[in-house]
């Protein structure tokens, strides 16, 4: 499971300049993550892209089975 | 009572040629079968003992004398389809137009996961063998429910149940249950209805098959109870609930919880724990209307006309079975049942948040997450065939094919047992079972066992005319603490027998 990318809600009070600088590295991270989630996705698609059936038409049509149980 | 239980699974798995769709499949499904038996060499056909098998009536009283069958039944009651019972005291066998692995009796959620994955094994072995055959179609198998084309085909769960539960009370507390469960067990399915028509998502696999609340029947008006009653154990004290509206699952959190909060239900119902009614109204449409909506917000009706969700459903049930282990059993509840409770409460946490977190869990949120990135990629419809491939090829078993093993492989899935105990529960009965007793039957002296079944294994020996029939009817006797030792000294099944009926074979 994915961790939290350093977001955090629940925070004691802090002078505003910290809790600028801790945003901006919270949305640096949340882009970073979105970006990394982003690779991530498109690897795997890439990596189906090449086991799947090459005519998925045809292929999805000629799997008819009877029924069981 | 606690998630430890006899339970085991059962599964139909989908079999087709490719290019060939008018393949007979009761053929294909006997070279699988049969392509796995060939890896047995020392099995001859073993054929499967029908004797204590009543699928339209209750079961017989017990008998615990050595019984006398005559070869010449047994012949008579052949089927001519293939059939092999395992060295691991699971069934092998052709079940209408589909290979089914039955798997041996387990006594806990986590056996019962690491034997059904070695059902995955099985057939993907019987398959390859099958595969060798000079001349022989390429044969695929894939574990999953419907062609979506109007057949679905089932994977069972069967739980061992005290006989003194009145059954009404299971289908009071079970429905509601079984609507609901899905959001953790589907295997998610591209296509609504039950012949894929409307396009769209859905949860589960099965079920738009379901037809009616209660029933006997199995393949036609398919009920969320089933009512079939053949305890393959003493009648008196056990039911067997045949469970048949479970999807089959890959994933193996999607199995393990599937069949421990299911023993946990069962649990609080025979303790009589549950009181408060939580029967959904029309639960048959209910149970559709969840599938159809993966972000898990519909809301069932109640019959004291509460409106909650799936998961809030499923949350009542955590609840009362947390009360429930709590109360039975403080903090000295085993660890499976606390690992269930702990597992069940953080999915259901997740799917009330956001269901898409749970894609390395859960199988039917890892494809529909995985179907949902080719949407936004290429722009697809539901109704773009690659969808429906997609969804296809999530179950094909073939290794290097198969979209759940490729998932496992980029360590995208979870697991919680390990290939090595997958790869030896292919081979080995569970040791804590009357699975033990047939399996190490099998692996000794499978020459001379001439039938076998749940509740007997039937030796045709040497010098006997007859054959000799050894009733296990106990599901908790036969294991390797009862019976390993007797086993290790007995070179031949004649030993075998003569010792077990105290040297008085006749």
């Amino acid at each position: 499971m994915a961790k939290d990318g350093g977001q955090q809600h629940k925070q004691p009070k802090r002078s505003s300049t910290e809790e600028q600088v801790e945003q901006v590295e919270a949305s640096e991270d949340v882009q970073e993550r979105k970006e990394r989630l982003d690779e991530d996705v498109d690897s795997i698609l890439d990596e189906i892209d090449e086991v799947l059936e090459e005519n998925a038409e045809e292929f999805v049509r000629g799997f008819v089975q009877k029924g069981g149980e | 009572m606690s998630v430890r239980r006899i339970m085991g699974t059962e599964t139909e798995f989908g079999i087709s040629v490719p290019g060939q769709p008018g393949a007979n499949p009761m053929l294909t499904s006997s070279q699988v079968v049969n392509g796995y038996a060939q890896t047995q060499p020392l099995a001859r056909k073993t054929r499967w003992d029908f004797d204590e098998e009543h699928p339209l009536r209750d079961a017989r009283g017990f008998d615990l004398s050595r019984e006398v069958a005559d070869s010449s039944q047994l012949t008579d009651e052949e089927t001519g389809l293939a059939n092999v019972i395992l060295t691991n005291g699971a069934r092998l066998y052709v079940d209408h137009a589909h290979p089914e692995y039955s798997a041996p009796e387990t006594t806990n959620p986590r056996d019962a996961v690491v034997w059904d994955k070695a059902g995955e094994l099985v057939i993907m072995e019987g398959a390859r063998q099958a595969r060798l055959i000079p001349g022989a179609p390429q044969l695929n198998l894939y574990k999953n429910n419907t062609d979506n084309k109007g057949a679905s085909y089932g994977s069972h769960e069967n739980y061992l149940m005290r006989r003194s539960t009145p059954f009404a009370s299971i289908v009071r507390h079970l429905t509601p249950f079984f609507v609901s469960r899905q959001v953790v067990t589907g295997a998610g399915r591209v296509g609504i209805g039950q012949d894929g028509a409307a396009h769209g998502f859905q949860i589960s696999q099965r079920a738009d098959y379901f037809e009616v609340e209660v029933g006997l029947e199995t393949t036609l008006k398919r009920p969320i109870i089933n009512t079939r009653d053949e305890p393959h154990a003493n009648p008196d004290r056990y039911r067997r609930l045949h469970v048949i509206i479970g999807d089959a699952n890959l994933s193996e959190i999607s199995t393990y919880l599937k069949v421990g909060t299911t023993s946990l239900v069962l649990a609080m119902i025979e303790d009589g724990w549950l009181t408060d009614d939580l029967s959904v109204d029309r639960p048959v449409t209910a149970l559709h209307e969840v599938s159809h909506d993966p972000s898990c917000t519909y809301l069932l009706t109640l019959k004291d006309g509460r409106k909650i969700t799936a998961v809030q459903l499923q949350t009542e049930y955590l609840e009362q079975a947390r009360k429930y282990v709590e109360d039975k059993y403080g903090d000295d509840a085993d660890r499976q049942t606390k690992d269930v409770l702990r597992r069940w409460e953080q999915v259901l946490d997740q799917l009330a948040i956001d269901p898409m977190k749970l894609s390395d869990q859960l199988d039917w949120v890892a494809k529909y997450k995985l179907l949902q990135s080719y949407r936004d990629r290429d722009a697809l419809e539901w109704d773009d065939s690659k969808l429906h491939l997609i969804d296809l090829q999530y179950a094909d078993l073939r290794p290097d094919k198969g979209l759940y093993y490729k998932l496992v492989k980029s360590g995208r899935m979870q697991r919680i047992v390990s290939d090595e105990e997958i790869r030896m529960a292919v081979a080995h009965p569970p040791t804590d079972t009357r699975a033990y007793f047939r399996g190490r039957c099998m692996q000794q002296y499978a020459p001379q066992v001439a039938a076998a079944s749940w509740d007997s294994v039937i030796f045709d020996l040497p010098g006997k005319e007859s054959l000799q029939r050894i009733p296990t009817l106990d599901p908790l006797r036969g294991t390797k603490a009862h019976v390993g030792a007797l086993l290790d000294q007995c070179d031949t099944a004649s030993d075998l027998v003569r010792t077990i009926t105290g040297g008085a074979a006749g």
